[in-house]
């Protein structure tokens, strides 16, 4: 399947690995991504709450250029993004001469939207589009024994309306059953819904440190031998922070986060080192047995 | 008749000093209220205890926690909540963030109302007082509905998540009621109570963002949605500067994204803290070198990724956006809970107003509140 592919801004900075490893994935999901160069970031909600009619622009200019692409549908793989876009794309949609007004904006560089994108995050994409009963098809190495804990991140998954998250078309258990279907143990833990605290990092550093490492310690208690995420920015919260997040907590954390493509691929048969695990800072040692380079719930230290 | 099963977080500290749990079983039409339940199980264990009143979702009074999620008792349906509650049993808590007294009713003083009265819950007169009643303009008032349809339930406050990391944060219900007086073209003070919010380092901006109060209104408050609003008016309109870098963030990232395209976090973080030199800058990088050394040794990211900007493009065209828009006149907000939706039947979307007859401009406009005689500066 063609899709409109919108990587976002950290997954090109300062989380490269996520990038990187969708591009791996992609061929293994038969996912083509037609990349939107000329893209600029979706405002992350921080533009909106600057100037409404910037972010909502900025937006529709985005989903402009992916209706310009032969691709069946809009793609990302930042749940800030999704949450970020969706939000522009609620108010464009659901008002014409709003829509006009913005549409209005675009005209210079000769874009026009229309409503009704599909825009989706990876993880829809697998459960509704490529199916649980395919992706399971396609693994290679069952994630048996590994007790992964989903942390989904705000966006996905709130506001439930805006999200189309209902009893038929329940958003909010896909990270759970992605991580049955590649053949692990779903960990819950008081996290799961809750928030890392990277809008707040700059703001109020020791709160948005509590959140991550309260969660990160919710989940090691629960059991967890990693958490995996949709999000690059809890990913920087969860992963980067981690070791500040400890002392925030005044606790000691050894959490392995994980990009979503990073735990497809391993169990779609892919080298931990090209997923990029070697590039985190808590190293994914409870998730990989390095010496062999296969996925097991190996002890700490066993590489 | 169906038969529900009601699993009930009990406390009683005159004579148990941890909560327990209990089950029992009402047996009423899936239609009846998650309240009616509990007060079913009353009529057996009068023991149980719920704050309620109007059993209309009017008073605010029986908020908790079904199946995980604040809200109403009386606003919910026994059917739809057997139906979420992954169990089989109806799971109904007291709400968060506030002391339990007994069983479901938790002490909204300490917490809630104490919060509320932070924020001067009055009108501010301007002076000179009119002799006669005051004339506002009719989509001023229509703008301040939203946060009006409060019922201080305090379903939003149960679940703030920043609120669980730090209970002095001023908190969803006392800003989104900020919003309704600094919006309001009556009172005189908007200038003083946001410079207050900002000032203080648990108000404005010790929100995350993470849209649990949204989730959580029964009456569509979205009291994050109100404090992005207040934000807007503090930071873009009256650039009042506060305690916790907020506007030098959001000024941050909307100039790094204006530079680069994308966003530029290695600039982003120094420029949220005032600039690369700023003593409180440094403080910070020195707090997260241990962090960032581990991430740099990972080849997490190069140096040379976090001080160049390889992103930088010219060729995306996105900057004329920001220069055409920013220097607009008026901003051009909608606001959906009173423009609609409209696909929705039956629903017919507002007519456009504001400086461009294409748009829908039903936000507050904060320089006409700036500006208005009698408003203090």
């Amino acid at each position: 399947m063609k899709v409109a592919y919108w990587p976002g801004c950290v997954s090109r900075g300062f989380t490269p690995e996520l990038h990187g490893s969708m591009a791996r994935i992609a061929p293994l999901l038969d996912l083509e991504l037609i990349a939107l160069d000329r893209a600029c970031c979706t405002g992350a909600g921080v533009i909106a709450e600057h100037n409404q009619e910037l972010a909502d622009t900025l937006n529709a200019r985005t989903f402009a250029l992916a209706q310009q692409t032969d691709s069946a549908m809009m793609m990302n793989i930042c749940s800030t993004c999704q949450g970020a876009m969706s939000e522009c794309q609620e108010r464009l949609d659901a008002n014409t001469p709003y829509r006009e007004h913005i549409n209005a904006n675009l005209t210079e560089e000769r874009l026009s939207y229309e409503k009704g994108i599909v825009n989706k995050n990876l993880l829809w994409v697998l459960v509704e589009n490529l199916g649980l009963d395919e992706l399971r098809s396609r693994v290679r190495r069952p994630l048996a024994g590994l007790k992964v804990g989903p942390f989904y991140g705000c966006y996905i998954v709130r506001p439930r309306d805006r999200l189309d998250i209902t009893e038929d078309r329940p958003r909010d258990r896909y990270l759970h059953q992605v991580i049955e279907a590649l053949g692990g143990t779903v960990t819950d833990y008081a996290g799961v819904y809750k928030c890392c605290g990277f809008p707040i990092i700059t703001m109020n550093r020791e709160a948005s440190l509590r959140q991550a490492g309260i969660h990160l310690g919710d989940a090691a208690d629960a059991g967890a031998d990693c958490l995996v995420v949709p999000c690059p920015l809890c990913h920087l919260n969860l992963d980067l922070q981690q070791p500040a997040a400890a002392k925030a907590v005044k606790r000691p954390l050894a959490m392995p986060v994980l990009h979503l493509p990073q735990l497809l691929g391993l169990a779609l048969g892919l080298d931990p080192a090209e997923l990029g695990l070697t590039r985190h800072v808590v190293r994914p040692a409870a998730v990989i047995d390095w010496s062999q380079a296969v996925v097991a719930g190996a002890p700490v230290g066993g590489h | 008749m169906p038969e529900y099963t009601l699993r009930l977080q009990r406390f009683s500290p005159q004579t148990r000093p941890e909560p327990w749990w209990e089950e029992v079983t009402v047996e009423l039409d899936r239609h009846h209220s998650v309240l009616d339940g509990i007060l079913e199980a009353k009529e057996r264990d009068g023991t149980i205890a719920i704050r309620y009143s109007c059993r209309a979702a009017i008073c605010g009074s029986c908020g908790v926690r079904i199946n995980g999620r604040p809200g109403l008792a009386c606003h919910t349906q026994l059917g739809e909540a057997a139906q979420a509650a992954s169990g089989g049993a109806i799971v109904i808590e007291p709400m968060g963030n506030m002391p339990v007294l007994k069983d479901l009713i938790v002490d909204m003083d300490t917490v809630h109302w104490r919060k509320v009265k932070q924020v001067r819950p009055w009108l501010v007169a301007a002076e000179p007082q009119p002799e006669r009643e005051y004339i506002v303009p009719h989509e001023t008032m229509v703008d301040v509905t939203q946060t009006m349809a409060c019922i201080q339930c305090g379903a939003c406050v149960s679940d703030c998540l920043s609120m669980e990391v730090d209970p002095l944060f001023v908190g969803p219900a006392a800003l989104a009621k900020a919003y309704r007086f600094v919006s309001d073209p009556r009172d005189a003070d908007d200038r003083g109570r946001l410079r207050d919010l900002a000032e203080d380092p648990h108000g404005l901006y010790d929100c995350t963002h993470c849209f649990n109060c949204v989730d959580a209104c029964p009456k569509g408050v979205a009291p994050m949605n109100q404090i992005m609003r207040l934000r807007r008016i503090a930071g873009s309109d009256l650039e009042i500067d506060d305690a916790n870098n907020g506007l030098r963030h959001e000024h941050g990232f909307v100039d790094n994204v204006r530079k680069n395209g994308l966003l530029h976090e290695g600039d982003l973080l120094t420029d949220s803290y005032g600039g690369k030199l700023k003593p409180r800058t440094v403080f910070v990088l020195f707090d997260s070198l241990p962090g960032i050394l581990q991430a740099l040794r990972r080849r997490k990211f190069s140096l040379h990724a976090a001080l160049g900007h390889p992103h930088r493009d010219a060729r995306r065209g996105h900057q004329r956006y920001f220069d055409r828009i920013e220097a607009r006149p008026e901003r051009v907000e909608l606001n959906l809970y009173f423009s609609g939706y409209e696909d929705d039947p039956g629903s017919t979307p507002s007519v456009p107003t504001g400086e461009d007859s294409a748009a829908v401009a039903s936000g507050p406009n904060p320089r006409k509140l700036r500006d208005r005689p009698g408003a203090t500066s």
